[in-house]
């Protein structure tokens, strides 16, 4: 079994309760901290552990708090990212449904280090009865003289709110979502200024994703060098992976972060490889918005290696040959799964999720869901194929936000590893609208 | 400052005013704006399902900021029925992991059972279905949400038995 750190007590019979959480030792990290660790010590540990940002990006956690500015008399906002909205993922919400507490706990602590006096869980609209969950772990940790004023009788006072959103995939980028907690609609701003200079109510701002903050937990109560001597390199610690598609157990697993993707996607302990004793197709390893991979480049690298559940490894070949580990949305497709199909599928929903501001957004992402929904039709032309790819450059860099970037790269991808099966589509255009491509080479299953 | 005689009556219940007041108390002063989206989802519970303009003007009203910043807002989230809708929205995801296990087959179901198309409502008001992106339950799909509640892992029976007891339940 595998190392585990954030589900290691979720098994507990309700564990979802104060009383529970507190009997296995919940909230002792707080004690610890706000009784014999100042706030800076605290950061020096986030950074120690190397934790690395959980909702995509992979920032460092530490660093990315040591920017926030601290001008006197304003106050600073710590946001938990829980909007959760990326195609494949689903670990933050079992997280928040399993352990609520976890989250308080390590939004706490996280509060303290920044100086933060009041904070807010972002959480998606569709996530409603999640909200209630947490606000009602919330009354718990507030009765019990968690939150509140001076908590442990240490000077510091802390209150947590939860606020929903109300179904826009762009409030998961983090200006957008300091745009929709402003009560507006979730258009991303310009930076700089970042955030964590000029964020919610133009203060001093944090946001941070659910699993990282919960990570913080366990760094504070053993130490930031002990979390780092788990992993590999500097993909240290364990890491929520939502493994979902045509595999035999999808869910939600904790892996130490390190381990391969063979054993992820094969072994019984996680996702028990291809349902229905099909053979592997293709993989997106981090969530809709990173590159897919042919099956030939999922368990190893373009160089023959062997490929690991590491931000490293899964990038390994750059965009050519690799991927991302992302926020671990980790999606299966089996062989008689369509790639034209499922790319119209994404292109769709950037479209749908584009927030109109950018113009090369906008106008791009409407223009691929239009084009490849075409080919899928057997509508296409051959030069389709190369439009798409034209469209998706201009997209890529030039937006605000990653929007742009999250929704060229899926495409751009399809075609480098699949064009065959796009050109297919168009050359057959009867034949693709009653039958499936299969497996793009079959000769090199064999080989 | 439209018909004002619909306008009057619509006022949320004295509880609900207590639950938006408690809302507002977690924004600091002045910040009350940051509490529409959650007010606007109570309001459409509130009001039969959608944000009717009237609705919207109220709420502005209510927190004391113009009616375009309401409007803007409820026509951007995707949560918001700007139109009537109705008594139970179906609301299917669509999104690639969902479509991986079924969910296009689930949506065409539901399309010949209740003889409707994605963004329409039974001639009975009782269903309207609507596809939607991505719920963050792509390992449990296909899955649709009715109100508040997933339903997930669903197969032909499981949808058929689901929609029977809406049914059953609304007769």
């Amino acid at each position: 079994m595998g190392r585990k750190i954030l589900l290691e007590k979720t098994g507990i019979e309700n564990i979802n309760t104060y009383e529970v959480y507190r009997r296995e030792g919940g909230y002792s990290a707080v004690e610890k901290a706000l009784k014999k660790m100042t706030p800076e010590e605290v950061v020096e540990e986030v950074k120690k552990s190397g934790l690395r940002g959980r909702g995509g990006a992979g920032f460092p956690a530490g660093m990315k708090w040591s920017f926030i500015a601290k001008p006197e008399g304003v106050p600073r906002y710590l946001l938990c990212n829980a909007d959760e909205s990326e195609p494949g993922t689903f670990k933050d919400r079992f997280l928040m449904e399993k352990i609520p507490h976890l989250l308080i706990e390590g939004m706490i602590l996280s509060s303290y280090a920044l100086g933060c006096n009041t904070s807010y869980i972002y959480i998606r609209g569709e996530y409603m009865w999640i909200l209630r969950i947490l606000e009602k772990a919330l009354e718990e940790a507030r009765q019990n003289g968690w939150l509140g004023k001076n908590i442990l009788k240490s000077g510091y006072d802390l209150e947590i709110y939860v606020s929903p959103g109300a179904g826009a995939y762009i409030c998961g980028e983090e200006t957008a979502l300091i745009e929709s907690l402003e009560g507006k609609r979730g258009n991303p701003r310009m930076k700089p200024p970042f955030p964590a200079v000029k964020g919610l109510w133009q203060s001093p701002t944090v946001v941070n994703n659910v699993e990282t903050i919960s990570s913080v937990v366990s760094i504070v109560n053993n130490g930031g060098e002990q979390y780092a001597s788990i992993g590999l390199g500097k993909s240290t610690g364990t890491k929520l992976i939502s493994a979902c598609g045509n595999i035999r157990k999808p869910g939600v697993y904790e892996i130490e972060l390190g381990i391969s993707v063979e054993e992820f996607l094969y072994s019984d302990e996680y996702c028990g490889g291809i349902n229905n004793g099909k053979r592997l197709k293709a993989c997106i390893p981090g969530g809709s918005s990173v590159p897919i991979l042919p099956h030939y480049l999922v368990t190893k690298t373009a160089n023959g290696e062997q490929r690991l559940m590491t931000y490293e490894s899964l990038a390994d070949g750059g965009f050519a040959t690799g991927s991302m580990l992302g926020s671990g949305g980790f999606i299966v497709f089996d062989e008689d799964q369509c790639i034209v199909r499922n790319t119209w599928n994404f292109s769709r929903f950037y479209h749908h999720e584009s927030c109109g501001q950018c113009s090369p957004c906008r106008e791009g992402t409407g223009w691929m869901d239009k084009v490849l929904k075409r080919i899928e039709y057997g509508k296409g032309n051959m030069h389709d194929i190369d439009l798409l790819v034209s469209i998706s450059k201009n997209i890529e860099g030039n937006t605000i936000c990653p929007l742009g970037d999250a929704a060229a790269w899926p495409v751009a991808s399809a075609i480098r590893h699949f064009r065959e099966e796009f050109e297919w589509h168009i050359k057959e255009p009867v034949k693709c609208l009653e039958t499936n491509y299969g497996l793009v080479k079959e000769t090199e299953l064999e080989a | 400052m439209h018909n004002m005689e619909t306008r009057e009556k619509i006022q949320f219940k004295p509880e609900t005013v207590a639950e938006i007041n408690r809302i507002i108390s977690q924004f600091p002063q002045g910040k009350q704006k940051s509490a529409l989206l959650r007010i606007l989802h109570i309001a459409q519970h509130e009001f039969g399902n959608w944000l009717s303009v009237e609705v919207m003007d109220y709420i502005a009203e209510f927190l004391n900021i113009k009616p375009i910043e309401v409007y803007e807002v409820a026509s951007f989230y995707s949560m918001y029925n700007l139109n009537p809708v109705g008594k139970v929205v179906l609301e299917v995801c669509h999104t690639g992991p969902c479509c991986l296990v079924g969910a296009e087959k689930m949506i065409k179901h539901i399309e010949q059972t209740l003889n409707i198309k994605p963004g329409e409502t039974t001639s009975d008001g009782m269903f309207t279905l609507k596809t939607v992106e991505c719920l963050g339950a792509c390992g449990y799909g296909p899955m649709l949400q009715i109100g508040e509640d997933y339903h997930e892992k669903l197969t032909i029976e499981k949808l058929d038995n689901l929609l029977n007891v809406i049914k059953n339940k609304n007769n």
